[in-house]
């Protein structure tokens, strides 16, 4: 589904990923693990094509297309979602027109005529009840005022409307209490199916425990020094990100 | 100077024909209008209430004028089919500066309620004109105001006598119609006596492709415990101007809405003066402007806390595109008698070109000790990080500029109180955004 062939990337002239080779196959969740700095968020940013980021070499490969001809929407359109880390407040934009401007425009990229606004007001209430969403957040201007587990919950509200194949977690645990991580990643679970992949990027194993990632990648000064499977995230829980490097 | 002798000529030389077809109320302000447009000119942008707009080079083009008022023949609804859905209000028109009292509502107004010519009412009621007229516009301190009182033959009246509530909204629609290039100086006079209550609405349009030049004084005053909504909105085209210069007073217990909307015009100055004159009354003042192209759109406002225990409340918007140029100048004013008053002034901006220019100056006076006011002012352009999260869900670079914006002036416009105005105020300003809205909505000359 996904595959980055020695992907470089920079910001203002700094090189922060030197080389990631990285494939995603149907089905599939990985994890992307690493010290601050290391270039996780980077490597999200690009992959939906954040326009800070230049991309110096290399490929990414979606579906067979070639992500990075495409604009962020279309990327979009093409069934990408990033969860972000630190979801944008937008002032005096409703949910709903947000996420009907959203949908609307993927349905005109298929070729398909605007949805219904009934239909559309009924898909929002089913999708609401998977992350325990309420009504009011749903009616207020996209994440203002809304608490950190809110914005969290707010983002995979989002995926389960856009319906995306590869969605990219970024920290989405960071900033959560126990239950709303639960309610966040039982949300996500839901709308797992064998066609859809995920990234999660995450500092800990407790996301993990529910997500069950396939793969465990380590990234390090913008490589992937290491890949394995579920217990590898176990081991960095344990013992840190040190012994990694001095096995290098 | 050049512009201004002209003008000082034809008031010498059409004096008497400019009385002729006007009242005995207005023309006794004439004389000392013209002393003081002979001694004041137009205003230069040396003077601080006018260092954003030129006003004298407005004059420059050679505009033509109905002193011998003659008839210019027009249907407004014709040229005007105003269809804010569910917006029942009594409609009027003003053709230039004429009422037209061909075409009134059906529905009556409520007892002793008056709407219609300035002129008309200063020989029927002059003792009503006689205490109200050019006692809020001073001439004195203001170019344009000078020459407006000078040259303005009819206008507008709107009086509510005490205690009565208008229920329905009044809108009145300015239209603008010539065949040739035209100055029209248009004058309104809005008494709102103690305890009675009025909303009003002034759409400016222009049914013409002629160049237009526009002075409207407006003197607006608000009784004890009275309350006055105030919306101007403004869709006419490049190649208008207009110099709107509207004086409110409040006296106490009072409460004042103003909003003044530009959606389209060519060069656009409101000078908006409040002041307070009774205690515990309340303003809320607004303004959003949608501007491109060359549009410049320059507010002027001043608020005078002259004495204690009022509110203000100034919130102004501006989005400029293109070389579009906007410039807010607030100065609110807490003189020492004006202690426990509340005042905030935001003027905030949106720059989506490299090439538009903002000009902001929000001002704060303060020479009281107990009060609480605050003043700011922000210009900055389309936060990218919003564009972004926006695009990430699939929603078009442009598109999510067009969201962002609109949510940017909706701020302004949900801060009035006629919900169905609210409704086709959103409406008009996303489709004034998506470059939809031709010239001026409803019109059908522009269709």
């Amino acid at each position: 589904m996904l595959e980055i062939i020695d992907l470089h990337a920079s910001i203002n002239g700094k090189e922060i990923l030197k080389g990631i080779n990285l494939t995603v196959r149907e089905g599939e969740v990985h994890a992307l693990m690493g010290q601050n700095g290391a270039g996780k968020s980077t490597l999200s940013n690009v992959i939906v094509g954040h326009p800070s980021y230049t991309v110096t070499q290399g490929q990414i490969l979606f579906n067979g297309k070639d992500l990075l001809a495409l604009s962020p929407d279309e990327r979009a359109h093409e069934g990408i979602f990033l969860s972000f880390q630190q979801p944008v407040e937008i002032p005096g934009v409703s949910m709903v027109n947000f996420m009907r401007a959203a949908l609307n425009a993927r349905r005109k990229y298929q070729g398909l005529d605007p949805m219904a606004a009934g239909d559309f007001l009924k898909l929002m209430r089913e999708k609401r009840k998977i992350v325990e969403l309420d009504n009011k957040l749903a009616s207020r201007s996209v994440n203002e005022g809304f608490s950190g587990g809110e914005k969290k919950r707010n983002e995979i509200f989002q995926m389960a409307m856009l319906e995306p194949r590869l969605s990219i977690l970024d920290e989405t645990d960071s900033g959560l209490d126990v239950d709303a991580l639960r309610v966040v990643a039982e949300g996500f679970n839901k709308l797992r199916t064998p066609e859809t992949s995920a990234i999660v990027i995450t500092h800990y194993q407790r996301l993990l425990d529910y997500l069950k990632p396939d793969v465990v990648h380590v990234l390090m000064n913008g490589r992937i020094v290491r890949t394995d499977g579920p217990q590898l995230a176990l081991e960095i829980e344990k013992r840190g990100f040190d012994w990694i490097r001095e096995e290098l | 100077m050049q512009s201004s002798q002209q003008y000082i000529d034809l008031f010498r030389q059409s004096a008497s024909l400019i009385d002729r077809h006007s009242a005995p109320a207005m023309n006794a302000l004439r004389a000392a209008a013209f002393d003081d447009f002979v001694r004041l000119g137009f205003p230069t942008t040396k003077e601080e209430r006018y260092k954003y707009t030129d006003v004298a080079s407005l004059f420059a083009p050679d505009y033509g004028l109905n002193l011998g008022r003659i008839d210019i023949p027009v249907n407004p609804y014709d040229a005007f089919r105003c269809d804010v859905p569910n917006l029942s209000t009594s409609l009027f028109f003003v053709v230039n500066d004429v009422f037209c009292s061909r075409f009134l509502p059906k529905a009556s107004l409520p007892e002793g309620v008056l709407v219609g010519s300035l002129c008309e009412a200063a020989v029927r009621y002059p003792s009503l004109v006689e205490r109200c007229y050019g006692h809020l516009a001073s001439s004195g301190e203001d170019g344009i105001t000078a020459l407006n009182t000078m040259l303005a033959q009819d206008g507008l009246l709107v009086y509510v006598p005490k205690g009565v509530q208008v229920e329905r909204p009044v809108q009145v629609v300015n239209i603008l119609r010539a065949d040739v290039d035209l100055m029209v100086n248009r004058r309104v006079l809005i008494v709102v006596e103690e305890d009675a209550a009025i909303k009003l609405l002034f759409c400016d349009h222009a049914a013409d492709d002629r160049r237009f030049l526009t002075t409207q004084v407006t003197e607006a005053f608000v009784g004890e415990r009275a309350s006055l909504d105030l919306y101007c909105l403004e869709e006419t085209h490049a190649k208008n101007t207009r110099l709107s210069n509207l004086y409110i007073r409040q006296e106490a217990s009072s409460h004042v809405c103003h909003n003044a909307i530009t959606l389209m015009g060519g060069t656009t100055r409101n000078r908006t003066d409040l002041v307070f004159c009774g205690e515990n009354a309340s303003c809320d003042m607004g303004g959003c402007v949608v501007a491109d192209h060359t549009q410049h759109v320059d507010n002027n406002v001043l608020i005078d806390h002259r004495v204690g225990r009022c509110s203000s409340n100034v919130l102004y918007k501006y989005v400029l595109d293109h070389e579009a140029t906007g410039a807010f100048a607030g100065r609110v004013l807490v003189r020492p008698e004006a202690q426990q008053t509340t005042s905030v002034e935001r003027n905030q901006n949106i720059c989506a070109t490299r090439q538009a220019r903002m000009y902001t100056q929000p001002m704060l006076e303060i020479y009281a000790d107990d009060v609480k006011c605050s003043h700011g002012s922000t210009v900055g352009q389309i936060d990218e990080a919003a564009l972004f999260y926006m695009q990430q869900r699939g929603i078009s670079r442009q598109e999510a500029q067009l969201l962002l914006k609109f949510a940017f002036v909706g701020e302004v416009i949900d801060t009035m109180k006629l919900e169905p105005l609210q409704d086709r105020l959103h409406h008009l300003v996303e489709k004034r955004f998506r470059g939809e809205l031709g010239r001026c909505e409803g019109c059908r000359l522009c269709k």
